[in-house]
């Protein structure tokens, strides 16, 4: 199979990467080269092999709800690429 | 004594425990080669001002009953340092300033190490050159315009080149154990679940692991032993009785069976690495080691399987990156439009390349014939492991298909990139611990490695292995500090 330019569109706008149509073309022929490269797992028979969901085999833990860190908003909101003592910034969504 | 930046973890830590150097003296002797150092470029950020405040507030009260007792420690640009920035070598993390502090490093700095600084790395840890760097190539200190492998290129360059004593690095696919080849130096990768993930950038989680980066396998063992732990905020962080790594290490690895798995001989590889691994094989017999051929029959379908895994956890892990709440945020019309336009100029090639092909995986329609795919050939290649280890208590192979690369040798093609990986990617497919140690040069003096796989859990013996080893094998770097300028 093939991706064709229509699919690395699509893929693009479902990884929210805007592309325009000269690197689109280039990523089309990197993403063949690549998915030639993994097509090779179709010569294996894997019908009765159970799929591996985690390598380490442990049950997750449970822990008791507790706030331990101090109160960091100022520190976190300073990383806000848009200024505001208060809120994150985003364009306007409900007109 | 020899130059305070070229001695070893161990010949520091004795020295300021006998009091023949202060903190201050040698962070100070570290600060003052990597100013002299930036053609090597492999710090994104240094803390050296910091450091050297630190050194001195040891050397007024120090506690020599530490593992770490005011050694200066640079860590790869990966791990998130409490008010320090951390970038993951990408624009957009590029202003990025973490409030917290990532498991592994607080181990370090609990022990009494001091932060020199951050260490250039591929974005994301997308990479096998340190060439997907938004900060820029790293020079590998063996030679001029040669990669120093990657993802933790700065790591492994660091550490060559006498600008930090150890530091640790993370490996996905080989991250750590392909620069320390390509350098020199030695890289572990514990077992999965070995050291915490907690506040190490996420790039794969099921396969990413933190590691130790160092000169010689004593000073890994000293690492790997204060990174290592139980850590309850990651929740695949696994809790059972870690060795006394550097304690226990011995080179008595009598009786050992060693695997040599005949998949590894790859098209095209060169002579000279052929050589390596019989050499290695030799020097495991004189050290009374038992030799055993086995197989592992799945080894060419890893790397097939890899890029699968890795890009379908890294499209989720870094579906965060958004320009909302932290880092690099290009202005748009509405919410889509600043999403889009921030990813699309905040991530470069490679890390959109990978994003790409991880939502295609996952998309509807194709999971089951491409990720599902990847997860039941990933039970393959580990029974493929669990297969020889009923039979081995190690396996010894390459490290990698070929030496360091001249820079932009590989950049236009991403499946002769990945190719690098080979010899490493299976391990971490598997989860079990890898160890990468200078086994030898080729033609052109550049630095080979060869790679001890283990059991799950069983550090202690890959480490005794190696250091059996690299007593038998005495590399020597010979590097000639062509960078340097006064």
């Amino acid at each position: 199979m093939s991706i064709d330019l229509k699919t690395v569109k699509h893929i693009s706008k479902l990884a929210r990467i805007s592309i325009d149509d000269e690197k689109a073309n280039k990523l089309k022929g990197d993403l063949n080269n690549i998915f030639e490269f993994i097509e090779k797992l179709n010569e294996l028979n894997t019908d009765n092999v159970q799929a591996l969901t985690s390598i380490a085999e442990t049950t997750l833990r449970f822990r008791k709800d507790e706030i331990k860190s101090e109160n960091i908003r100022e520190k976190i909101l300073k990383n806000s690429p848009e200024e505001n003592k208060d809120f994150f910034v985003v364009p306007k969504v409900v007109e | 004594m020899s130059d305070i930046t070229s001695q070893s973890l161990f010949e520091l830590t004795s020295n300021i425990k006998e009091k023949k150097l202060s903190s201050g003296e040698i962070t100070k002797a570290f600060i003052d080669r990597a100013e002299k150092s930036k053609k090597l470029n492999v710090y994104v950020t240094d803390n050296f001002e910091k450091a050297i405040d630190q050194s001195k507030k040891f050397d007024s009260n120090p506690n020599f009953d530490l593992k770490l007792p005011g050694i200066p420690i640079a860590v790869k640009d990966l791990f998130c340092t409490n008010g320090v920035r951390t970038t993951a070598g990408s624009k957009i993390l590029n202003n990025f300033v973490p409030t917290y502090e990532s498991t592994v490093t607080q181990n370090l700095w609990s022990q009494g190490a001091i932060l020199l600084g951050k260490l250039n790395c591929d974005e994301f840890a997308m990479g096998s050159s340190n060439e997907t760097s938004f900060f820029g190539n790293v020079q590998n200190p063996v030679g001029e315009n040669l990669v120093p492998g990657g993802s933790s290129g700065g790591s492994s360059a660091a550490v060559a080149a006498n600008l930090t004593p150890v530091t640790i690095g993370t490996d996905t696919g080989g991250s750590i154990r392909q620069p320390a080849s390509f350098t020199g130096t030695v890289g572990l990768k514990p077992t999965y679940g070995s050291c915490s993930r907690y506040g190490i950038v996420a790039f794969a989680s099921s396969l990413d692991q933190a590691g130790p980066m160092t000169k010689n396998v004593r000073d890994c063992s000293m690492l790997l032993e204060v990174i290592s732990s139980f850590d309850q905020k990651d929740s695949t962080s696994i809790d059972y009785k870690r060795n006394n790594y550097s304690k226990e290490l011995s080179k008595d690895i009598k009786g050992k069976k060693i695997g040599i798995p005949k998949e590894y001989r790859v098209d095209n590889m060169p002579d000279e690495i052929e050589q390596l691994w019989k050499n290695g094989i030799s020097y495991a017999k004189d050290c009374g080691a038992e030799i055993i051929d086995i197989s592992l029959p799945h080894t060419n379908y890893a790397l097939p399987t890899y890029y699968i895994v890795a890009p379908a956890e890294a499209s989720s892990n870094l579906a965060r990156y958004d320009g909302v709440k932290y880092g690099f945020r290009s202005p748009g019309q509405n919410l889509i439009e600043m999403y889009e336009k921030t990813r699309s100029e905040g991530f470069g090639d490679e890390v959109k390349r990978r994003i790409m092909i991880g939502t295609y995986v996952l998309s509807s329609g194709y999971y089951d014939a491409y990720y599902l795919k990847a997860q039941k050939v990933r039970q393959l290649i580990k029974k493929d492991f669990d297969d020889a280890f009923s039979k081995v208590d190690a396996i010894l192979t390459p490290s990698t298909p070929s030496s360091a690369f001249k820079i932009g040798e590989k950049t236009n093609d991403p499946v002769s990139m990945y190719l690098n990986d080979i010899f490493t990617v299976p391990i971490n497919l598997a989860g079990l611990p890898g160890i990468s140690i200078p086994a030898g040069k080729d033609k052109n003096n550049y630095p080979l490695g060869l790679q001890v796989i283990g059991k799950p859990f069983d550090e202690q013996n890959i480490l005794n292995i190696s250091y059996a080893l690299e007593d038998k094998i005495n590399f020597k770097n010979d590097i000639s500090d062509w960078w340097l300028r006064e």
